[in-house]
């Protein structure tokens, strides 16, 4: 049972993944695409963890951990960059 | 045994509540018209999903491999301290340029503007806050 809802989930974060990279393309402001990005990290972490759980393996998890760091410190720094021109004043 | 078939079925269950968050949140992302209404879907119901898909992670580790990793926990809370903050700085980025929002606003019915756009006003007995405050020129 478990083997089948993680095809499900795997299928439902594929999609969700392709309808992010259609906002990345299309969005029409920057703040749209850096919106699409901070999503496209979110489905990532998700992806990671079923796919720890498909193969049982450990380091997925650290990988998840670092891909949240890093995809919070580059959000946050794109938009102080579009806000201020500068990241660290 | 009646106890394994719960545990096995309350994971799947997670896994699919999850999955089925993350592309409602991502659907939304791109079906919705502009971007204040497009900030809903990825910032809550994509949020929700990946907490739910963390913590069938956490409970199939417990389970099956015997062993209680507070990791997935870990990145669940992270996610969820950090989707506000990235949603409101995402917020501000957009309405830094289109400055033209503005006049769709309401009268706050007072002397001063809305906050998103206009600086506080000067009290005197606090000091001004350099976030909200007046913008200094950019560097």
């Amino acid at each position: 049972m478990i083997t089948y809802a993680l095809f499900f989930g795997f299928a439902c974060l594929a999609v969700a993944l392709l309808l992010n990279l259609y906002r990345l393309a299309r969005g029409p402001s920057i703040a749209d695409r850096v919106l699409a990005l901070d999503t496209m990290v979110v489905n990532g972490i998700g992806l990671l963890a079923l796919y720890g759980m498909a193969t049982d393996a450990e380091v997925y998890f650290e990988a998840a951990l670092l891909f949240a760091m890093v995809g919070f410190i580059s959000t946050v720094a794109y938009c102080k960059f579009i806000l201020r021109g500068d990241i660290i004043e | 045994m009646a106890l394994d078939f719960l545990v096995e079925l309350l994971i799947s269950a997670l896994i699919v509540v999850g999955g089925v968050f993350s592309l409602v949140g991502s659907f939304g992302l791109a079906k919705l018209p502009d971007l204040m209404t497009r900030l809903h879907g990825p910032t809550k119901s994509a949020t929700l999903g990946v907490g739910a898909v963390l913590i069938a992670s956490m409970l199939f580790a417990a389970w099956y491999e015997g062993h209680l990793s507070l990791h997935e926990l870990l990145i669940t809370l992270f996610l969820f301290l950090t989707a506000p903050i990235t949603a409101n700085f995402i917020a501000k980025a957009f309405l830094h340029g289109h400055a033209d929002q503005k006049r769709r606003l309401p009268p706050t019915g007072s002397d001063y503007g809305w906050a998103s756009f206009d600086a506080p006003p000067e009290s005197g007995d606090e000091e001004p806050n350099s976030m909200a405050g007046p913008r200094r020129g950019g560097n």
